[in-house]
């Protein structure tokens, strides 16, 4: 035996770089949305190569991939938030009614307030998650009925029109910057300070580490029962900004605003290669799996399919993804055996 | 030294002290507590509601409740195992489509039905297949199923909705048994949660169940084929929220893509609230059975009291939510408890070494 093991052939860092690029999951679903997006845009050129098209392809998306990136954090911590949908209409809600029942209120208390009161129905799932020692799924599966219920119970039949709120609120949904939508700029701003944090500082690591192995970062010390409780409340916050944003583009906020968007955003997540089992993924990721399901949506009527099968479509995403994932769990696991048996030999 | 002979004398004893006496077993325990609960409530709003005590409002209650009933019962075995399936609601929806599919294309309504069990069954299986074969987690399995059986059904109908079905056909689904104000559902309801209910507690596989729920790795070891058993236990859920679909088209004449959207999750919460443990191992048929009539009870007393639908989701909610956390604080009252009878047998011990 020799104590040496064999250097890896020296590579020029641009090289390793872009082979490690290429291998990364996010590329595979990044060249799957370029190819639904060109393949929609060659049968009907105005699916990109419109004003409207090209903004849209951009901005429909964003307001999902900013609830999609908090339930990131949230399952890399092995957790879920099925309240999140919920959170996203009680926050759209009182953003319209900040703008009536506080006449002249600026639009960015309205923002603080929004992204306070996801904050806070995030801590709730966070600390009776933290403290009952109860799965996130049960509580989560609770709190989206009751924010959903005291949702409906505020708004009643009730709806915000667009004209209840300031013209200037309302260009932020709809406005741009150089051709790129605004919400969108501020979803992205979102995402690279999301994905700064989880790669670069200490305790967004903590999280993948709780994530792989919630007993071990006990025994080791991590403060895992403060890092849930934060990334629960960062999850909460996101859908919070979301509401706002909701508010902001689509004008109209009816008690069902963000029904569904919690199996959306996480299919998202899953799609762009978080583990549901933790410890796995990145908010990039979720940032183009969130692209990639809204913009299947927008080009099946172009492809010839009628967008009755999106979901369908949605869910066989889904699969496919945790599939090519276990294939390739299984495959490196071969491999490092076959590399352990090379070397004793 | 003592303590040796103590624990060789009096092994009965000695364990007898971690455990309630047996009355204490069978009265405190979750499902006495939600059989309890649904008593009160039921007393209650006898009392204090008007019109809850008409025959009418149980008829109604039980056509309400009897999909989720019946995909409660598979639903308790799966959940035990510590797996969960979300497609159920799902499985329901293309059922259904593939009953009024059947029916429009000019089928007598029991082949329709049968083809849409079998939808239902294959359904089923595609999950078991993923959770087995492919070694994936339940949980994002279903929710992939979730999205794709709930697409296949929107899809394959859209908008529209099948409405014409035999009357003899939508009729037995609305029929009561005769001369009580139950319906007929409750029949093959109790058929299968008889069937069930044995299955789970009175056979060897059923006790395989609990084990691989409180510990896979041990009851692989122990030589229980875990994959097949819960390939079989999707399989079973499939076909049952198959039937459900069946009888869902039937009892409203409606065949749609989206019907019975989100009840996946009534019906898990219902399991839950029954006293079936999320981590697996633990749970009882009549609790699950108890926790689905609660639900329904109270949301049927609370509407006929004019309270509207979404406080009763909110009541549901935190329903759900007291007694997942009510559980686990019992179970952090019992491990002091055991460790407070340790420390004192510790105590008597060295006192009587000393004497």
């Amino acid at each position: 035996m020799t104590l040496t093991t064999e250097a890896e052939p020296k590579q020029h860092p641009l090289v390793s770089a872009t082979g490690h690029i290429l291998k990364a999951r996010e590329t595979g679903i990044g060249i799957a949305l370029v190819l639904v997006v060109v393949v929609a845009t060659a049968i009907n050129p105005t699916f990109l190569f419109s004003s409207d098209g090209f903004r849209d392809l951009l901005l429909t998306p964003s307001l999902l991939m900013v609830v999609a990136v908090g339930s990131a954090v949230i399952i890399i911590t092995r957790n879920v938030d099925l309240s999140v949908g919920s959170t996203v209409g009680l926050t759209a809600y009182l953003t319209g009614r900040l703008f009536i029942d506080v006449p002249g209120i600026h639009p960015s208390l309205v923002f603080v307030a929004g992204i306070a009161l996801g904050a806070l129905l995030g801590l709730i799932n966070g600390a009776l998650v933290a403290f009952g020692k109860v799965p996130a799924l049960v509580i989560t599966l609770g709190t989206m009925y009751i924010y959903r219920g005291i949702n409906v119970a505020w708004a009643g039949s009730d709806r915000i029109n667009a004209s209840d709120m300031p013209a200037g609120f309302r260009a932020l949904g709809t406005g741009d910057f150089l051709g790129i939508p605004l919400l969108t700029i501020l979803a992205v701003v979102v995402l690279v300070i999301a994905a700064w944090y989880l790669r670069n500082l200490r305790s967004g690591r903590e999280l993948y580490a709780i994530g792989s192995d919630p007993d071990a970062a006990h025994l080791y010390g991590l403060r895992v029962t403060r890092r849930v409780l934060g990334a629960f409340i960062v999850g909460g916050a996101l859908a919070g900004l979301a509401g706002v944003l909701y508010a902001a583009r689509y004008g109209t906020v009816s008690s069902n605003a963000g029904y569904g968007w919690e199996l959306q955003a996480i299919g998202a997540a899953v799609i762009g290669g978080v583990a549901i089992s933790g410890g796995v993924g990145t908010v990039w990721g979720a940032a183009i799996g969130a692209y990639l399901l809204l913009t299947i949506n927008r080009a099946l009527p172009i492809i010839g399919i009628e967008d009755f099968w999106q979901r369908a479509v949605v869910g066989i995403l889904i699969i496919g993804a945790i599939v090519l994932d276990r294939v390739l769990a299984v495959r490196q696991h071969r491999r490092l055996i076959a590399a352990r048996e090379g070397t004793k030999s | 030294m003592s303590t040796v002979t103590v624990l060789t004398q009096k092994p009965a004893r000695e364990y007898k002290a971690y455990q309630h006496p047996l009355w204490r077993r069978v009265i405190v325990n979750r499902e006495a507590a939600i059989i309890g609960l649904l008593a009160l409530v039921i007393v209650v709003a006898t009392v204090v509601v008007p019109n809850f005590d008409s025959p009418l409002t149980l008829t109604y209650l039980i056509r309400e409740i009897a999909p989720i009933l019946l995909i409660a019962l598979p639903m308790t075995l799966i959940i035990i195992t510590e797996e969960i399936d979300l497609s159920v609601a799902s499985t329901l929806g293309l059922s259904s489509v593939v009953t009024g599919l059947g029916v429009q294309a000019g089928w007598p309504l029991p082949v329709a039905a049968l083809l849409a069990i079998l939808v239902g069954t294959v359904a089923g299986a595609i999950n078991g297949a993923l959770v087995t074969f492919v070694g994936l987690p339940s949980l994002a399995v279903t929710i992939g199923t979730l999205a794709l059986f709930r697409g296949v059904a929107v899809g394959l109908l859209g908008t529209t909705a099948i409405s014409d079905f035999p009357e003899f056909w939508t009729d037995l689904a609305r029929a009561n048994i005769p001369g009580t104000p139950v319906p007929v559902i409750i029949i093959p309801f109790l058929v299968l949660a008889l069937v069930f209910s044995v299955l789970l507690h009175f056979t060897p596989f059923g006790r395989t169940l609990y084990a691989i729920g409180l510990n896979k790795e041990a009851a692989a070891f122990s030589g229980i084929d875990v994959g097949m058993t819960k390939f079989w236990l999707f399989v079973m859920s499939g076909s049952v929220a198959g039937f459900a679909g069946v009888y869902f088209t039937l009892l409203y004449s409606n065949a749609r893509g989206d019907n019975a959207i989100g009840m996946e999750l009534q019906i898990i919460a219902a399991v839950l609230l029954g006293g079936v443990s999320i981590f697996g191992g633990r749970g009882a048929m009549h609790g699950v059975i108890a926790g689905v009539f609660l639900i329904g009870t109270l949301a049927s007393a609370l509407r006929l009291a004019g309270v509207t639908s979404d406080i009763i989701n909110i009541i549901t909610g935190i329903l759900l939510i007291l007694s997942v956390v009510s559980a686990s604080f019992l179970a952090w009252m019992r491990t002091k408890r055991v460790a407070a009878i340790g420390r004192k047998k510790g105590r008597s011990g060295s006192s009587s070494d000393t004497a």
